[in-house]
């Protein structure tokens, strides 16, 4: 009954397209925990064409919305993954070091089932990224996580003036460090000097450009490398810095006092360390929980105390999957450590929701339940944090992407024969055959 | 003057050394009364308000604090919940160590697909980190040994998480032979095994081999028959990893053709073969709940355990081996997901304590909060399997071997 009435919404969508106004949904009953604001008990959220239209305890639903009864169940904002690997994208080659003119757009599986389980997981941005073996292995993207996408173009974040959204990836440590590697640095200090140069040539880059004043004659030739670190020296694309070990971080933030570029720290295993130098620094740490110390040298020292030692130094603290270093389906366990080793239930489901959006730019359309934002809204069976909640619904821009009373999302959520496979595109409310080898 | 102020001093010193000494004595020793809100004995239903006297590294008694009185002198701690000390029914960790390099791995050794003689105990390291660190949240007793990376890669062992030492640590010191079947037990290199078919014969040969030597009149003394006479004996089974169908199958063939024991290990697409296990009558050391799926685990899925169990099919759960990150995993947490994908608590606390010990074949010492068995106790300040829960205390033989807040 629940599919035949989310079916004729679907209908009802199309037919009310055409005249520029979707039906609205109304989510009621439910206990909302905004993010911003405080939670609101037996609270109504509306939404139409992609978008919150409507917030609150005292909220009536419009005539004519379709009404989703949640009593008993939580609502979050849709959660806000900053460093995933979902899609199987890869970034830069075994060539050189810095490869800022590579692009994961350029070689991601939009089709992936990895994809499925992120949404399944209650993700619905995602800034993806190449691999941390490169001192610089390339740009990464911002996703929203929309259903039935068929190519990576279904899935990417437009901003005003239509470029898209993501960001650069960096990394210091060991994964980029290579002994007797050619081209790839064999230590810190190398990788640091490696770095500097390519941004020193940046600048002259950028001088040039800018004295040629438009003058086709006097530009230099176009460096799609060189290209892309302009736009990270004008603050225009962030950088993603991988980095665990304590100097290694301050190693990051010297290059980025150096260069003035945006940063933010990634998994920063050590944050615990040096949490006071970060927060100074104003950088955002995105961390990873691991359930165990250790793996490699530079992570021996990683800690779940991460999070509060981030929080009570004052800084930004967001949270990662990594996936699929862990996976998309439970990210919400990530709060759950961190509550356990101190930190603050607030901070905590901020970090899985607006801490991300703020580091990923995106805090005017996602990780908080606000009236304008994009209607990004997950259904969940219970407390946030707690081991026996389920993700029951995913929204994406006010459609359903994930359902856990169809059988197909289901066997994404939990696993199963069949779930290892790119199962291709479904229709949530349609399980019947679509024609067309569906 | 002098020597007299001195004397004091020693006297002070001594005094001191002694009250040392006594305290020592006394938080070592043997008398605790641990009270929790809710024991879960895994022996009957849960108690609340439950008492647990320990004496002398045993389990004194149980009950209700109603009925049990607590002697004058006994140390009391209090928790929230208590449990039986946790069980990894199958882990690593002591033969690989949590650095991830070369000199800590210790758990593979590469120049030969089958090596039965190889022994857990000569490698396994008491005091690394991977030990203390499971142990701070609640866990009592490994099942650790060679890891699932060759067709027979070697014994695994049974240790408390405690100890200076394997010698103090060991409970079993040859427990399983550890097997694999699948992907993983390819030789790599144009070297055999190269393929399942390969691998199943290889393993036939050797156990052929096995048969004939013991029935001989003088038993062969080298170390891979003597070890390997054993299984054919049936004192210690192989703990055959298998994930995919074909190799869970091709496990259950060659057992039944050798009449061998046998625990199933990992076996991912177990659900899909619940009469033929069931049949078997093997039980199974299901792979980590959390465990990435893909290559051999691509219909992996997080109600295996559940689905087993509700077969009737004995169900342990393993924090298993992982070559990168998390270098282990916290078996605790495994069973915290089982419970929130089909398992009842009681039936996902079983995995890692009592059902676990029954299928290592420790039930009698461990597993369970009763009368007579090691003092092996987790303590917690809420719900075990909640992210947000902390352990606050671990005890084994009796002494709080861990009070660090986990």
């Amino acid at each position: 009954m629940k599919h035949f009435l989310y079916c004729f919404a679907a209908i009802a969508f199309i037919s009310c397209t055409a005249i520029g106004q979707q039906q609205p949904v109304a989510f009621v009953n439910a206990r909302i925990i905004p993010i911003v604001g405080q939670p609101i008990e037996n609270g109504t959220i509306v939404i139409q064409n992609g978008k919150i239209v409507a917030i609150g305890p005292n909220v009536q639903p419009p005539a004519g919305a379709l009404i989703n009864n949640l009593s008993g169940k939580t609502i979050m904002p849709g959660l806000v993954d900053t460093h995933s690997h979902i899609g199987g994208g890869s970034g830069a080659d075994a060539s050189s070091p810095i490869q800022p003119d590579v692009r994961i757009l350029d070689g991601i599986n939009a089709r992936s089932s990895s994809i499925q389980r992120a949404q399944a997981g209650g993700i619905t941005t995602a800034n993806v990224m190449p691999g941390s073996g490169h001192l610089d292995s390339g740009q990464t993207l911002y996703l929203k996580l929309r259903d039935n996408a068929v190519k990576i173009d279904d899935l990417l974040i437009f901003g005003k003036d239509g470029s898209y959204a993501g960001g650069i990836k960096f990394a210091n440590g060991t994964n980029s460090i290579r002994a007797g590697g050619g081209a790839f640095p064999g230590t810190r200090a190398k990788s640091a000097a490696l770095v500097r140069a390519q941004f020193i040539k940046a600048q002259e880059y950028r001088d040039k450009v800018s004295k040629a004043a438009g003058d086709a004659s006097k530009l230099p030739p176009r460096d799609l490398a060189m290209e892309a670190l302009v736009e990270v020296l004008d603050r225009k694309k962030v950088v993603h810095f991988h980095t665990h070990r304590h100097d290694d971080i301050l190693t990051a933030l010297r290059l980025q006092k150096e260069f003035g570029f945006r940063i933010v720290l990634q998994h920063v295993s050590e944050a615990w360390k040096v949490a006071d130098e970060i927060a100074a620094a104003k950088a955002p740490s995105s961390i990873i929980f691991i359930d165990s110390p250790g793996g490699k040298l530079e992570t021996t020292d990683i800690k779940f105390e991460n999070g509060v030692a981030l929080e009570r130094a004052g800084a930004l603290v967001g949270f990662h999957t990594d996936d699929s270093i862990t996976d998309s389906r439970w990210f919400l366990r990530s709060a759950g450590l961190a509550i356990r080793a101190g930190m603050s239930r607030d901070k905590a489901l901020y970090a899985l929701t607006m801490a991300n959006a703020i580091m990923l730019d995106l805090q005017d359309r996602v990780g908080s339940l606000e009236v304008g934002k994009d209607a990004d809204i997950i259904v969940l069976s219970g407390d946030p944090v707690s081991v026996y909640t389920q993700v029951l619904e995913t929204w994406v821009e006010g459609k359903r992407v994930f359902d856990r009373s169809d059988p197909k999302d289901r066997l994404t959520a939990t696993g199963g024969f069949g779930a290892g496979n790119d199962p291709g595109d479904h229709i949530n409310c349609f399980d019947g055959d679509l024609g067309g080898g569906n | 003057m002098t020597i007299s102020s001195s004397k004091i001093n020693i006297t002070f010193f001594t005094l001191g050394l002694m009250i040392l000494v006594l305290a020592f004595s006394l938080s070592a020793s043997a008398q605790i009364a641990v009270k929790g809100e809710t024991v879960w004995t895994m022996a009957g239903e849960p108690i609340s308000n439950g008492v647990i006297l320990v004496n002398n590294g045993k389990i004194e008694a149980v009950g209700p604090a109603s009925q049990v009185n607590i002697p004058a002198g006994y140390r009391v701690i209090n928790a929230k919940v208590v449990t039986p000390g946790l069980i990894d029914a199958h882990t690593v960790i002591g033969l690989n160590g949590y650095l991830n390099q070369p000199h800590d791995q210790m758990a593979l050794d590469g120049g030969a697909s089958i090596q039965p003689e190889l022994r857990a105990i000569d490698a396994y390291n008491a005091e690394e980190k991977l030990v203390e660190w499971v142990r701070g949240f609640g866990v009592t007793t490994i099942h650790t040994g060679h890891q699932p990376s060759a067709l027979i890669s070697g014994q695994t062992m049974v240790a408390k998480t405690t100890g200076k030492n394997v010698d103090e640590a060991t409970v079993i010191p040859t427990a399983m032979i550890a097997v694999t079947l699948g992907n993983a037990a390819n030789a790599g290199a144009g070297r055999s095994p190269g393929s399942r078919a390969k691998q199943a014969a290889m393993l036939r040969a050797e156990l052929i081999k096995a048969l004939e030597n013991s029935k001989k009149k003088e038993p062969a003394t080298d170390l891979k028959s003597a070890i390997l006479d054993r299984v054919i004996k049936r004192e210690i089974p192989l703990l055959i990893t298998a994930e995919a169908a074909v190799d869970i199958m091709t496990a259950l063939r060659i057992a039944k053709e050798f009449n061998i024991r046998v625990v199933l290990d990992g076996a991912s697409d177990g659900h899909m073969l619940i009469n033929e296990i069931k049949a078997s009558g093997f039980p199974v050391i299901v792979h980590p709940t959390m465990a990435r799926p893909g290559g051999d685990r691509e219909n992996l899925s997080m109600e295996n355990a559940a689905k087993l169990k509700a077969a009737g099919i004995p169900v342990a759960l393993q924090s298993g081996y992982e070559g990168y990150v998390p270098k282990t995993r916290v078996v605790l947490f495994e069973a915290a997901m089982a419970a929130a994908n089909g398992m009842s608590r009681r039936d996902a606390l079983a995995t890692i304590t009592i059902d676990a010990a029954r299928i290592l074949g420790i039930d009698g010492r461990v597993g369970s909060i009763a009368v007579g068995k090691d003092a092996d106790l987790a303590m917690y300040d809420g719900d075990p399997f909640e992210f947000i829960t902390h352990c606050i205390g671990t005890m084994i033989n009796g002494k709080m071997v861990s009070e660090v807040i986990r």
